[in-house]
């Protein structure tokens, strides 16, 4: 792992034009990814997650206004023209999305998918092409890679197909693979091989991943470090070991006090009230407040700025954040 | 199998039909039996037919072969006729909570109706809504909510909206198939403890049937683990999580992503599920099984039992001293 | 349209998860309310005063329909300003009155084939088997004449009458109401909330009335708004063809086909066909802004 960041966003905002208005999605949100290294992004629906993935791809919904930077190995890709930017989208960033489907094309073997592809992003012969795409479908344990060409989408099962759409993804040697929820619509038994593969893709390849989330469990399995969003906002941002380990913002204590397979077995899972806000309805001041147990009343008024308390960690929470973690 | 279960599925057998092609043997052979106040869990991966299996417990699928029997009376499967009064205390909460919802109907309205269904008596309209209420605040929503469609409310309210219609039946028995999988994180926990604490104020008999194994560790009495169409193991869910007999368990639970600080990648199990339509020989497991034997490509595993209460299809599996 | 059609490929990320409204422009007209429309509100005013005419007639009319009382074929002029016909009645008069025959037929048609195809469709589309096969057979049959044909035949079979011409416009407009109906039961009959309300112990009528009634209505209304057009279209082609109403029944169609025996007098002819083209046009604009209101998949099934 170099020092060195290849994704640096700052201070995104993304404002999406609802029924009602033009409300901010994304709220200043700032990280940074190095090489080799995997970013896990959490928070439940309605938190800006893909907002943010979409935002860094340039493929945010019309009508978006989007500000602040993103910069992917030196150049900004918010003012990139839009040709420039299909050049890096595919090539040197992909998507892995939450179903592969929508990736796949039903209809087209995975051969033309997968070599059409490399062809158009690396100016490979079909012959090169087809061998990428096989090197590529073993790289990501498909039992019999020759075989996959010939097949269609519908001839595998879900985690094949995730499996698939990962190669693809990689299939054009991306530095960073933006994954949206890769695991969520799988067992865990092959939650469990996607996850090894990521992991020995980022040792073998140097490939970055963010790695976008509801689940705390997976993150904390495979991310370096995690970032975790609220209503548009980092919450809590440091290294998986300190922010998991002893999380301090209160969103982040409740999302793994709700965890079931937290190490006490019999526990009962104590889930935070309420659910998340919707963008028309954001709470003033914290976000989290109408749901946080440790709220007091500024926390309705002031919004928390985010701050950096020691251990690597940056902290939106002004309530006693030094204070020992209930358990 | 108990003699006072409530719900019980003796050696159930589910084929599809499909043209030009040999049946799906989706469910084999499969027992098990769920007792008043009790919470069952039935894990395994998407197609191994545990979904198959929990439509067929509440009559929605028919059996090949085996039975369903609920309160000692045979689950029918459901025909065009209305489901007779006796089994509609037998129900099902459903995946996707939107879908499980009539769209134009309100929410009160859907609840009142399954008060006058439940009860196969005739309930009067206006008795049945003055019950709406409680049922709403027994979930954990404000009985304002009545006159709302179900559309304005968010996947885990929806979830407590339809728990409520079910319970407005007065069920005896829950058959709950993936509740909380269609959720966001925080409704996941809020619906889970909400199904297991009303089954236990009732004293109901359930079936939490989910791909989340973590979440069926913390609410179920009792786990059964499937494995394409077949239950390969079943006892006290400490026992089975603690020291899983069978090896397909041991890798479903090794699978699981630990969460908290220096943890490590979980275990991957190699291979995928087999196509049900052609099925391994012998022990249906033995093509992924790290621990495979010769005989296990071979032999049909038996059921052993494991200590009372618990038993596994393995040929490796013996008997140990009480869990 | 069929069912089993494929949907079109998802466009790959889901945003609506986030509550976004992210739509582009055209989307987003469609969603506006019809009042919001320029056409659907030119339809509207249009069919609004259609209706004040029919109810208004006698008060609007200068003179009686069959008053035959002036000099036959006079042009239009500030006297008679849509002329006078060729057995010296008021042109406006009549096309005035037409208005009281021709849309509260074609709203009465339109209800009579919607209530006779939703029913026979939902009942085919809910129980299947031999009774989908029956009904749906029969309606294969009608949809495979030209309606018009099909509505010509039927009229002359039952005798040349204003009545008979409504009975042949229902049996040719029934079958898209059973199609439609058919298609949107079997595409609920599936749903989790109907199976939810047969474990609770719905029996099949009760299911079919209340849970599934309220979810088919609106595609239902939508294709009767959009048919009332062609409701009023095929009944004054009856008419024209001299199948429908009889003289000297003010009818638009009836004075369309006089007017054609008098080429070298237009405005006999002119200006009841203008009153059936502004009925038919304002009718389908309002049709259309409805059916956009549905979600696209549905709208779809409407689309012929």
């Amino acid at each position: 792992m170099t020092g060195e960041a290849l994704l640096e966003v700052e201070d995104l905002t993304v404002r999406l034009r609802t029924a009602r208005g033009i409300r901010r999605a994304v709220d200043g949100v700032s990280f940074a990814i190095r090489e080799g290294e995997i970013l896990g992004v959490a928070g439940e629906s309605g938190s800006g997650k893909t907002i943010t993935a979409l935002a860094l791809l340039g493929l945010l919904p019309l009508g978006a206004r989007t500000s602040g930077s993103v910069r992917f190995a030196g150049t900004d890709l918010l003012t990139l023209r839009r040709r420039e930017l299909q050049k890096v989208r595919g090539a040197q960033v992909s998507l892995v999305s939450q179903d592969p489907m929508t990736s796949l094309h039903p209809l087209l073997r995975i051969e033309v998918q997968m070599t059409e592809h490399v062809r158009a992003h690396l100016g490979f012969s079909q012959e090169q092409a087809r061998e990428r795409a096989l090197e590529m479908l073993a790289a990501v344990r498909i039992p019999d890679p020759e075989q996959a060409l010939a097949s269609h989408p519908h001839q595998f099962s879900g985690g094949m197909r995730q499996r698939i759409a990962i190669a693809m993804a990689l299939a054009c040697e991306p530095r960073l693979l933006i994954a949206d929820e890769p695991t969520t619509a799988l067992d865990v038994t092959v939650q469990a091989g996607i996850l090894a593969l990521l992991d020995r893709l980022r040792r073998e390849r140097g490939v970055s991943v963010l790695f976008i989330t509801h689940d705390l469990g997976v993150l904390s399995s495979v991310a370096d470090r995690i970032c975790v969003l609220y209503g548009g906002r980092v919450a809590e941002h440091g290294a998986t070991s300190v922010v998991l380990g002893t999380p301090r913002h209160p969103y982040t204590d409740g999302l793994m006090r709700a965890l079931p397979g937290a190490a006490v077995a019999g526990a009962a899972m104590t889930p935070i009230a309420g659910s998340p806000p919707s963008l028309d309805a954001m709470p003033a001041g914290c976000a989290f407040h109408p749901r946080c147990e440790w709220a007091v009343a500024t926390c309705a008024t002031r919004v928390p700025a985010l701050r950096d308390v020691g251990d690597g960690r940056l902290l939106a929470c002004d309530v006693d954040p030094l204070a020992p973690v209930p358990s | 199998m108990s003699a006072d279960a409530l719900l019980e599925l003796r050696g159930v057998d589910v084929a599809y039909q499909r043209r030009g092609h040999a049946p799906v043997r989706a469910v084999l052979g499969a027992s098990l039996a769920v007792r008043a106040g009790e919470i069952v869990g039935l894990v395994g991966e998407s197609g191994c037919g545990k979904s198959t299996l929990g439509r067929a417990a509440v009559g929605l699928v028919a059996p090949t072969s085996g039975e369903v029997r609920f309160s000692g009376e045979v689950v029918a499967p459901i025909g065009r006729r209305a489901r007779p009064v006796g089994v509609r205390r037998l129900q099902m909460v459903f995946q996707d909570p939107y879908a499980s919802l009539n769209p134009r109907r309100k929410v009160g309205e859907q609840i009142a109706d399954a008060v006058r269904l439940g009860s196969g008596a005739g309930v009067r309209a206006d008795v049945a809504l003055a019950r709406v209420p409680e049922l709403l605040e027994r979930v954990g929503l404000s009985a304002q909510i009545a006159h709302r469609f179900p559309h304005e409310f968010s996947g885990g309210q929806c979830q407590r909206i339809a728990i409520a219609r079910v319970l407005a039946s007065d069920p005896r028995c829950i058959v709950a198939d993936e509740p909380i999988s269609a959720l966001d994180a925080s409704a996941q926990a809020q619906v889970a403890n909400l199904l297991a604490a009303v089954a236990q104020q009732s004293g109901l008999g359930l079936l939490f049937i989910s791909h989340d194994l973590s979440v069926v560790r913390k609410i179920a009495h009792r786990t059964a683990v499937m494995y394409l169409g077949q239950i390969v193991e079943v006892g006290p869910t400490d026992a089975v999580w603690s020291e899983p007999s069978h090896p397909y368990t041991r890798a479903l639970v090794a699978a699981i992503p630990r969460p908290g600080a220096g943890s490590h990648l979980p275990t991957e199990l190699p291979g995928d599920v087999p196509d049900p339509a052609r099925p391994p020989s012998g022990c249906r497991f033995h093509p992924r099984c790290p621990v495979v034997m010769d005989r296990c490509r071979t032999d049909d595993p038996p059921v052993v039992e494991v200590a009372p209460g618990w038993e596994s299809l393995c040929l490796r599996s013996v008997a140990r001293d009480g869990p | 349209m069929s069912l089993s059609d494929p949907l079109p490929l998802d466009s790959g990320l889901d945003v609506s998860a986030e509550g976004v409204d992210a739509l582009d422009r055209r989307d987003r007209a469609a969603l506006r309310p019809p009042w919001r429309q320029p056409l659907a509100l030119v339809g509207g005013v249009i069919v609004l005063a259609w209706i004040v005419v029919a109810i208004f007639a006698p008060e609007l009319a200068p003179h009686a329909p069959n008053d035959q009382f002036a000099t036959p074929q006079l042009p239009p002029s500030h006297l008679y300003v849509f002329g006078t016909d060729e057995l010296g009645r008021d042109v406006l008069s009549r096309v005035l009155y037409g208005a009281r025959l021709s849309l509260p037929l074609a709203a009465l048609l339109v209800a009579a084939s919607m209530v006779i195809g939703s029913v026979l469709g939902s009942i085919a589309g809910f129980f299947g088997g031999i009774v989908d096969a029956a009904i749906m057979r029969v309606a294969d049959l009608v949809f495979a004449f030209p309606g018009i044909i099909l509505a010509l035949a039927v009229a002359a079979a039952l005798g040349a009458q204003l009545r008979n011409a409504v009975l042949a416009v229902i049996v040719v407009s029934w079958p898209s109401y059973a199609r439609l109906s058919r298609g949107l039961v079997l595409a609920a009959r599936s749903s989790e909330y109907v199976t939810s309300a047969k474990l609770l112990g719905s029996s099949g009528w009760r299911t079919m009335w209340v849970e599934l009634r309220p979810n088919i209505a609106g595609p239902i209304f939508v294709l009767a708004a959009l048919d009332i057009g062609n409701a009023v279209l095929l009944l004054s082609g009856l008419s024209f063809l001299g199948l429908g109403a009889q003289p000297p029944t003010a009818e638009w169609g009836a004075m369309v086909s006089e007017g054609a025996q008098n080429f070298s007098s237009y405005w006999i002819g002119l200006f009841p066909g203008l009153a059936i083209l502004t009925v038919v046009l304002a009718f389908n604009f309002v049709g259309d802004a409805l059916r956009d209101m549905l979600d696209p998949r549905t709208a779809r099934m409407i689309r012929k």
